[in-house]
């Protein structure tokens, strides 16, 4: 074998060689990519929920009556924290900021988000509110865990709605219709209210969607005890005890 | 393509070894800071609504999570 033959094989294993060196590297990124879509953007979520929550609770008590930083659901903002929301069988700890609208921004940073054509709390009809069954916070990573007689709490600055389990359901993404005032009913007039959470199903994909229906029965002005099932979480949230 | 950089390093082996762990860890906060926020708008996996999002409509997942 000539020098210069050798000399071109050398080039050819050298090419080769970077080649293998390109895919590996791909390789490792992509797995990096999972390890952020897991691990990391819950990280995240979790320090900006806690951080909102704080926020929203400050306006209340900043604001009086007349909010116009958004953090009035009767005078929502797309993208503001107008609510939170506390559900016991999703931890003792589980209190997540509401904001208004679904977008990727809003569910990738605050977590839960109300969808904006749908009634707020209070309202006959029904209040529609999607998160992430996984990562960004995930949470409703739980929601296969509701039962029967569970409580799902939103806190306004007008107080505390009460609302209890009532079904679960799997749908296809595009059943649209269970977030209507009345679920599936397009033409019928509201009777009830309402609270629908929408999030992923089966978990790490987003081939279906876990539909549960709650039913408000019952609201606490601001200013009266919260509560006893969520006494003291309010008061850790909140700093108060309403 | 490592090896070369390996030995464009400077320093004695413990120095090169520093920095390459430097680079790395440079790089994977790079990824997870900016790069992959940014990678994800096209991801498929993230939706959680039900409902037509304009994002969406070019494929068969109409809906989000």
């Amino acid at each position: 074998m000539g020098h210069r033959t050798r000399r071109r094989h050398g080039v050819i294993v050298g090419a080769i060689g970077v080649l293998g060196e390109v895919l590996l590297t791909l390789g490792v990124i992509l797995l990096l990519f999972v390890v952020w879509q897991l691990w990391w953007t819950n990280l995240e979520a979790d320090a900006a929920q806690d951080s909102a929550v704080h926020s929203v609770t400050q306006a209340w008590d900043a604001d009086g009556k007349k909010a116009t930083d958004g953090s009035d659901p009767t005078h929502p903002i797309e993208g503001k924290v107008w609510g939170i929301l506390y559900i016991p069988r999703f931890g003792s700890a589980y209190a997540k900021p509401i904001a208004e609208g679904t977008s990727l921004d809003v569910l990738d940073t605050i977590g839960v988000g109300h969808y904006p054509d749908t009634q707020l709390p209070g309202e006959k009809g029904n209040v529609a509110l999607a998160g992430h069954r996984q990562t960004h916070g995930q949470v409703f990573w739980d929601m296969d865990k509701l039962q029967d007689g569970d409580k799902a709490y939103i806190q306004t600055k007008d107080g505390i709605y009460t609302y209890t389990f009532r079904s679960r359901s799997i749908v296809a993404p595009t059943q649209s219709g269970v977030v209507l005032p009345v679920p599936d009913n397009p033409t019928a007039t509201p009777t009830q209210k309402l609270l629908t959470l929408t999030t992923c199903h089966p978990p790490f994909t987003t081939r279906m969607r876990m539909i549960v229906h709650f039913e408000q029965t019952s609201f606490t002005p601001s200013g009266d005890a919260a509560p006893a099932a969520i006494a003291d979480l309010v008061r850790k949230t909140t700093g108060k005890d309403s | 393509m490592y090896a070369a950089l390996f030995r464009a390093l400077p320093g004695p082996l413990w120095l090169r070894i520093i920095q390459l762990l430097l680079l790395i860890a440079f790089a994977v906060l790079l990824l997870m800071n900016y790069v992959f926020p940014w990678a994800n708008q096209y991801s498929p996996w993230t939706d959680s609504t039900v409902g037509l999002r304009l994002i969406h409509v070019l494929s068969d997942r109409s809906i989000l999570p």
